[in-house]
């Protein structure tokens, strides 16, 4: 099988999935900001839609749902964004941080 | 209905297939590259501009994947709405100070190399060890079926995604007033 020929084959997008959710799971693990952590949960999202399409393309009887499913997840996504930077912003305004050490209000 | 085309041999690099491979190849190149510098740049800019790049490569992939309207509304939600509402909170909640941050979470170095390297080689393993079994397609896939089954099938699902966009919207708006006479 040459290197030319992977489009056509179901694995190639299933590992493409796999390696996405893998870089965004290092973000949220290593990065120290909310907005970085927002970033990573969006590689997160793109990672399982793509898992999404490639069933979709490759195996699904009906290939519509898949792409019904990949917008939804679209949609969730637009929603999450919004809610979550404008936690943020109200963080921001409340600890002058968006550091996520710096969030706490208990001693310990 | 488009079948899989089997290639039963390696295509000649400049014939149409070669080509075709290739810029699939530069897409999934395109996508993991966006992906890394999204988590490991220093400048939080410079996350969100490799954010982009990545959701550019996706949709090219989505277009490889016969699905030409979801990589068009891949690029117009992700990277006209998402990717701009970050932009904004990013000019609004981060001071020059907080700009230049890097990786200095908990987990920094090989523990969070580790775990990343687990989930997406255990993933993978998984993808290529498992028998999928493949059925044959009863439509195709087109623009006009998805618009059909949305208002259908799926005619449900898409109110209550209207309600929940409406109720973030709100949400968003009255959870960044708070604080604000301050």
């Amino acid at each position: 099988m040459s290197a030319l020929t992977l489009y056509n084959n179901l694995n190639t997008f299933l590992i493409l999935g796999a390696v996405l959710f893998g870089i965004g799971m290092y973000g949220i693990v290593t990065r120290k900001t909310l907005i970085g952590m927002l970033i990573a949960a969006e590689l997160l999202l793109a990672g399982a839609s793509i898992n999404f399409m490639a069933f979709n393309r490759f195996t699904a009887p009906d290939p519509v749902v898949g792409q019904v499913f990949t917008l939804f997840i679209m949609a969730i996504a637009a929603a999450e964004a919004a809610i979550g930077l404008s936690i943020v912003i109200s963080v921001y305004r409340h600890f002058k941080s968006i550091d996520a050490e710096d969030t706490v209000q208990l001693k310990g | 209905m488009s079948p899989p085309i089997l290639l039963t041999e390696a295509p000649a690099l400049f014939s149409v297939d070669g080509l075709v491979g290739l810029v699939f190849i530069i897409m999934v190149a395109i996508t993991v590259t966006g992906g890394i510098i999204a988590c490991n740049s220093t400048r939080l800019v410079r996350a969100i501009a490799g954010l982009i790049v990545c959701f550019v490569g996706v949709a090219g992939v989505y277009y490889f994947l016969n699905s030409p309207f979801v990589a068009m509304m891949q690029i117009l939600i992700y990277v006209g709405a998402v990717a701009v509402t970050i932009s904004f909170a990013i000019m609004l909640a981060a001071p020059e100070e907080q700009m230049e941050i890097g990786n200095k979470g908990p987990l920094v170095g090989p523990f969070g190399f580790g775990t990343a390297a687990l989930i997406a080689g255990s993933f993978s393993v998984l993808a290529l060890k498992t028998e999928w079994p493949v059925m044959a397609k009863i439509n195709d896939g087109s623009v006009k079926n998805i618009g059909i089954r949305l208002l259908t099938d799926f005619s449900m699902v898409f109110e209550l995604i209207s309600i929940v966009l409406l109720i973030a919207i709100i949400g968003a708006l009255v959870i960044a007033r708070v604080g604000r006479e301050n």
